[in-house]
């Protein structure tokens, strides 16, 4: 591969690139190269990373090739990654898209970022992100809007757009994203890439900069399942620094990725095909479903009555977990801190005021106002108690079928500046917060593209059934293409 | 119940964030169009329902109250704006 592993890498997975690593066609320093200089040439147009690390990212793949000269290597060992800016890494700038952290250098790494590291992966840099993941478009970094590598003029979707955008475009094969309402199958599902949300607890959270403590959740975005299955296994397992990570073995996903559908039971929840779903991808996601039908699957309707609920349990839910956990950035503690302070009130004042974006302060005022006397029981119990009765209904579905399937997101990739109102945005991620209130596992893979933007499709299982959509996603690509088009863009930097 | 300017300026006071005049007024109009949307959740019969604080309905775990780090005052001082005998140095505030 040495000599056009510049032309070669854009079309490569994880999987044939461990292989190539595995056979020798190439070393983890000229891969690494090949996709530092990819980045160079797309970041001008793409903005899909915050900071580029090449200089550690080189040192590190000559540590791989060593450990592969000395027989120690691992399935993973010398891939290049990438990781959203809000993985705390050791000696690195960690901003979470913000103003606040512009000038944070983690002390130490998250536990994905250590697992992954002891995977024998290689960290390129790290990825651009809405500001503290608030939003569905990417629109809310400091460092500015990520483009869509399909349509400059579209969003990548968010807040791991960053990632999303990185994978299609071909400048890492693979990128960790976090998702609180849908952060990494939304913005999958806009850039044409499989990200996998797992079930809450089966990654730790330990050094991700907390959003919502009781919906974030870490997981893998790549060109394909079954590159999701090999990280999944990297990064799973209970972390005694994490005290609501789960206890429960990791099962061998890539193991079971080639198990038969015939027998599959298949549920479309009628909520997500109903009214503000725009036709063509529901079109798109039935042709999925039939795809399925002709693997031996069953498909029924069942009924996930909550749904229309779960939008307004989320903006409480978060929000006040928000604006508690983003207290800790006051200026004295952590962030950024404003210049010639009268008082203390005045420093914590300012220095958030003059850190924090437009998004994150709303959703701060929202959180602050539903927590605040008078109100908590009426908004926070009450949107507690519709979250449990959201995730009674997946429960009871799962009764009757194996896994959902539906629409990623109701439209494709929408412009950039096209939605004003954010309780429009909000809506964008009517089909996906559901799974993180009720914290069950979903993926989104490439299914059909409208209007030369793709579209995804989303499937949902049991609590830790990671392993059965891993397989059921991974099917899906062995029958059809989708999830190997390829934007323009990707090769015209090539 | 509306939000008024009041409930915002109440809010941002609380959450120890600045806004100016302009801002809170702006904040009005976005946080009442949310909580409209929130109120939806007013319609649902939720007497005999328990809150759900945690996806997984699990109780949370506790560890041993003993010390489980080293002491890494000096890696950490290493990353502060300002220290010095070994403590961080904040903006005076109390003349």
């Amino acid at each position: 591969m040495s000599d056009h592993t510049a032309d070669a890498t854009f079309d490569h997975t994880v999987t044939s690139l461990a292989a190539a690593l595995q056979n020798g066609d190439a070393s983890s320093r000229e891969l690494t190269t090949d996709y530092l200089k990819r980045i160079e040439r797309a970041e001008p147009t793409l903005n899909s990373f915050i900071s580029v690390t090449a200089e550690q990212a080189l040192a590190a793949a000559d540590d791989a090739d060593q450990a592969r000269a000395d027989g120690c290597a691992g399935f993973l060992t010398g891939v290049p990654i990438s990781l959203k800016d809000i993985f705390c890494t050791q000696g690195v700038k960690t901003t979470c898209g913000s103003k606040m952290l512009d000038n944070f250098i983690a002390p130490y790494n998250a536990t994905v970022v250590d697992k992954l590291a002891a995977a024998g992966c290689i960290s390129l840099g790290k990825t651009n992100m809405d500001e503290f993941a608030m939003g569905s478009s990417n629109e809310t970094s400091y460092y500015g809007a990520v483009k869509n590598p399909w349509d400059s003029a579209a969003v990548p979707g968010g807040s791991s757009g960053g990632s999303a955008a990185a994978v299609a475009a071909g400048l890492t094969p693979a990128s960790m994203g976090s998702d609180t309402g849908g952060s990494i199958r939304q913005p999958a599902a806009f850039c044409g890439v499989t990200g996998l949300k797992p079930t809450y607890g089966r990654v730790s959270r330990y050094g991700i900069i907390a959003y919502a403590s009781s919906l974030d959740q870490a997981g893998p975005m790549a060109r394909t399942a079954e590159d999701c299955a090999h990280l999944l296994g990297a990064i799973a397992g209970h972390d005694l620094r994490d005290s609501t990570s789960a206890t429960r073995g990791v099962p061998d996903y890539a193991a079971e990725l080639d198990a038969p559908l015939a027998g599959l039971k298949i549920g479309l929840p009628r909520e997500y095909f109903g009214d503000g779903l725009d036709p063509a991808v529901a079109s798109a996601v039935r042709e999925a479903v039939k795809v399925y039908e002709s693997l031996g699957a069953t498909v029924r309707d069942v009924s996930l009555p909550h749904t229309r609920y779960a939008t307004s349990a989320y903006y409480v839910i978060a929000p006040a977990e928000a604006s508690s956990n983003l207290a800790r950035f006051d200026g004295v503690r952590f962030g950024h801190r404003c210049e010639h302070p009268e008082d203390l009130i005045d420093l914590y004042q300012r220095s958030r005021a003059e850190g924090f974006g437009e998004e994150v302060k709303r959703r701060i005022l929202i959180g602050t106002h539903t927590l605040s006397e008078g109100f908590f029981d009426a908004y926070y119990t009450k949107a507690q108690k519709v979250r449990r009765l959201i995730r009674q209904d997946f429960l009871d579905a799962f009764d009757q079928v194996d896994v959902l399937m539906g629409p990623t997101s109701p439209t494709p990739a929408f412009d950039l500046g096209a939605q004003k109102d954010p309780v429009s945005m909000y809506l964008q991620d009517i089909y996906t917060i559901a799974v993180n209130l009720a914290g069950i596992p979903g993926i989104s893979v490439p299914a059909g593209m409208v209007d030369g933007r793709p579209v995804g499709l989303q499937i949902l299982g049991s609590h830790f059934a990671e392993a059965r959509l891993l397989n059921v996603a991974h099917r899906f690509q062995q029958t059809t293409d989708w999830h190997q088009q390829r934007p323009a863009f990707a090769k015209e930097i090539a | 119940m509306a939000l008024e300017q009041t409930h915002v300026r109440r809010a941002a006071q609380l959450a120890r964030l600045d806004l100016s005049d302009a801002q809170a007024l702006s904040f009005v109009d976005d946080l009442n169009r949310i909580l409209e949307m929130v109120d939806q959740l007013q319609s649902v019969e939720t007497d005999d329902v328990a809150p759900l604080m945690h996806p997984l309905d699990a109780t949370q775990r506790l560890r041993a109250d003993g010390v489980t780090e080293g002491n890494e005052r000096e890696r950490f001082q290493r990353l502060a704006p300002a220290t010095e005998d070994g403590l961080y140095l904040v903006p005076r505030v109390v003349e």
